[in-house]
């Protein structure tokens, strides 16, 4: 026997030849195609991490239950069109703690998630829902701080807040306060998008460094004990979107690189279009205080959650002109050109290491949890 | 980084790769196992295998801590994590390994106050913190953590803490390795030692492998560059008819050990007479508990524990898969049974097991080109 163990890419290049292999093999793949089920007795914290376990939630829980061809997309904004107008619809809670972190405040993130997810579905975010879900006891001075950053930042996006809701439970059941918002935007009519139109070749734009929300708020937790200078990058997208808009159908796709980071954006990409996506570890932008933190702590800033970063998927004709045009817009002057889509192996994510050498990036199978060693 | 970047570039790594490419014999199949969990991290993270010729082979050992910890005290552990009064605070990548019914993630999400720690000091802080419940830290880990173990006990007792103790889990290194060199139907060329347990124990420990098993051993640092340093540094010795205990991390591990380390592991701990491990049975001094004079501190004593056994499942042979005996898809389980998901055996546990990565990635892993990828 010459067997062992095989690691990502330690397998000599040689052809299956033995018939068990090759069943078991396609016995994975066949497991590993069927939509995920949704088996847990419990809710356990996996299910929010953006790996997974959510996606099971999503695709073996919820999309059935509701069965929309809109929803089946499962696109950052749910279409809807009326007498010829193209309306995108989107939702998203915030649940951050701490409330204020270095760099925003929940408040910030309430708007601006909800439209950069109108925002990389090609739609100029045009008014927001708001729901406040306070803790008692918060103090009325943090309430006044956040509905200020709620409104300053909907004013700087330009978006009206037309309708509200507010409750209050009882203390210990909302870490402070919790909001919901969503946002109704107007598709633009420079917009082809579809995240089915990966095409071997084209190429992998990040708008700016990664990881830098995730990291902020883990530090800002105090429970590493680590100082340092990393801040949220909460931001607006439509900026950035509307740049990119431009390119027309030469512009594929477009993601925001929220909860799981650009990892779990590349693979669930990968396979709706059923490509390959080869990432170039040293070309993707890692601010140090990030890259410092992620290698104390094992984790893969890869994996670590952004508030103001997307994903973008251009052909290779307009890459360089699209990254012009990108790193042109405030807050994106670090924007970076990744990667490549490839045909093979299909529905993977492949990463070249500072090294040189390869290795799978895969889906999170849960929260990403520091290593031991 | 400074003093990371260095070791993981990829002109020296090229460099070293042609160099064992040019060691390795063409028509020899060289298995070269490295025992801990942080080397294969490091070999899966930088895709180190791609730098290597396809006869030069890396089976990964028995060094991942969380993986192996057997089932039965897993399930311990949630016992204590479910008691009213308790905060259990463990590591983090420890909250997801099963027991036989579970994982401490999931037992927190029925309730349990189980807590993610960094360091067992911040277990002690919680119980200062905390002073009317229970903190109880769940010590895993070879003797790379043991003195932090140690040193937060000590600590305890010196503050005289009564709401602190340790369910205490730690293993020692070299009586797994030297269950696998026993092994008749092992085969393997050569070891890469564990550079981490080195900084405590030293380098000469090491040598009974060479010395008794006639196994060159290399041992070596975390970075990728010197993993394919101490790759070359073992084909060289098998080149050159040698076979010794060489240090490629000089930079950090002395040959002899860490004399105050070794002083404070003897205060806090005794070895066990025998402790059970994941996929390998029942291994004769392989693990650490606390000693008599920290028998206040000791979970064990503290909290009733069932301490019954959950076998491995019979037809899990995560044990022959380590040996190199069997490929992960030989298993009688494996794909059916036992998945990522819902994995039964430490190979599977661990995303970097044996198991697993084949699993994920055994497709992937078979269109690997002849020539190594260069960077672009």
């Amino acid at each position: 026997m010459n067997g062992g163990s095989i690691t990502a890419a330690s397998a000599s290049a040689r052809p299956v030849d033995d018939e068990r292999e090759r069943e078991a093999l396609a016995r994975i793949t066949r497991v590993r195609a069927n939509a995920p089920r949704f088996r847990d007795e419990r809710i356990t914290m996996a299910h929010g991490a953006g790996g997974r376990a959510t996606d099971a939630l999503v695709r073996g829980l919820l999309l059935p239950a509701f069965a929309s061809p809109v929803l089946d997309a499962l696109d950052d904004a749910g279409i809807i069109a009326v007498d010829g107008l193209d309306l995108l619809l989107t939702t998203d809670s915030f649940v951050v703690r701490p409330l204020r972190f270095p760099g925003g405040s929940i408040g910030e993130l309430a708007v601006n998630g909800t439209i950069n997810d109108l925002a990389v579905a090609g739609a100029r975010p045009l008014a927001l829902t708001l729901s406040l879900v306070l803790e008692e006891g918060l103090t009325a001075a943090v309430l006044r701080e956040e509905t200020a950053a709620i409104a300053k930042a909907a004013a700087s996006a330009g978006v009206v807040i037309v309708a509200g809701d507010t409750k209050v439970v009882e203390r210990g059941h909302a870490d402070g306060m919790y909001i919901c918002t969503t946002g109704l935007g107007r598709r633009d009519s420079r917009a082809k998008l579809s995240p089915a139109a990966l095409q071997p070749g084209d190429h992998i734009l990040v708008s700016g460094s990664i990881g830098d929300h995730g990291t902020a708020i883990m530090l800002a937790r105090g429970e590493f004990e680590l100082e340092s200078t990393v801040v949220s990058d909460t931001r607006s997208l439509w900026p950035a979107a509307d740049a990119l808009l431009d390119f027309g159908s030469a512009l594929r796709c477009m993601r925001d690189a929220t909860r799981g980071g650009v990892a779990s954006v590349l693979n669930e990409l990968a396979e709706t279009s059923r490509v390959g996506v080869l990432v170039h570890e040293q070309q993707v932008p890692v601010l140090p205080g990030v890259a410092g933190a992620c290698e104390l702590l094992g984790i893969d800033p890869m994996y670590v959650a952004n508030e103001g970063k997307l994903v973008a998927v251009v052909a290779a004709s307009v890459a360089a002109d699209a990254l012009t045009a990108l790193r042109a817009v405030p807050g994106c002057d670090a924007a970076a050109d990744i990667g490549v889509v490839t045909t093979e192996p299909e529905a993977m994510v492949l990463v070249i290491s500072a090294l040189g050498g390869r290795r799978v990036m895969d889906r999170l199978t849960g929260d990403p949890l520091p290593r031991i060693c | 980084m400074k003093f990371v970047d260095e070791f993981r570039n990829a002109e020296l790594g090229s460099i070293l790769s042609e160099r064992i490419a040019a060691l390795a014999e063409p028509d020899r199949h060289y298995k070269i196992m490295e025992v801990c969990g942080g080397h294969t991290h490091t070999i899966y993270r930088y895709g180190v295998a791609d730098l290597l010729p396809s006869n030069v082979e890396l089976v990964h050992g028995p060094g991942c801590p969380v993986c192996v910890i057997p089932m039965g005290r897993v399930d311990d552990a949630i016992a204590i994590a479910r008691r009213p009064e308790v905060i259990f605070t463990c590591f983090g990548d420890m909250m997801r390994v099963p027991g036989g019914s579970g994982t401490l993630l999931e037992a927190k999400a029925e309730g349990a106050d189980v807590r993610m720690v960094y360091s067992p000091l911040d277990a002690l802080r919680v119980a200062g913190a905390n002073p009317d419940r229970q903190v109880v830290f769940f010590a895993v880990g070879f003797e790379t953590t043991a003195p932090s173990t140690a040193l937060t006990l000590m600590r305890a007792k010196a503050d005289g803490v009564r709401n602190f103790s340790v369910f205490c889990n730690h293993v020692t290194i070299l009586p797994p390795i030297r269950a696998l060199l026993d092994s008749p139907d092992l085969r393997l060329d050569g070891f890469i030692g564990p550079g981490h347990v080195c900084t405590i124990v030293g380098a000469r420990p090491f040598s009974f492998i060479p010395e008794g098993y006639g196994k060159p051993v290399v041992i070596s640092g975390f970075e990728p560059v010197d993993v394919l340093c101490s790759v070359y540094m073992i084909l060289t010795q098998l080149a050159e008819g040698r076979c010794e205990l060489e240090n490629q991390y000089r930079r950090v591990v002395p040959h002899e050990g860490n004399a105050q380390a070794f002083q404070v592991l003897g205060e806090v701990f005794e070895l066990r007479p025998h402790f059970e491990w994941r996929g390998l049975g029942f291994i004769s001094q392989s693990a650490l508990r606390l000693s008599s004079r920290y028998a206040a501190f000791d979970a064990e004593q503290r909290f009733p524990i069932a301490g019954v056994r959950v076998a491995d499942p019979k037809a899990c042979q995560c044990g022959e898969v380590l040996k190199g005996v069997i490929k992960p898809w030989e298993c009688k389980v494996f794909g059916t049974a036992c998945t990522p998901e819902h994995p039964i055996g430490t190979c599977m546990v661990s995303s970097e097991g044996a198991c697993a990565a084949y699993y994920n990635f055994g497709r992937f892993a078979r269109q690997r080109p002849t020539a190594p990828v260069a960077a672009q």
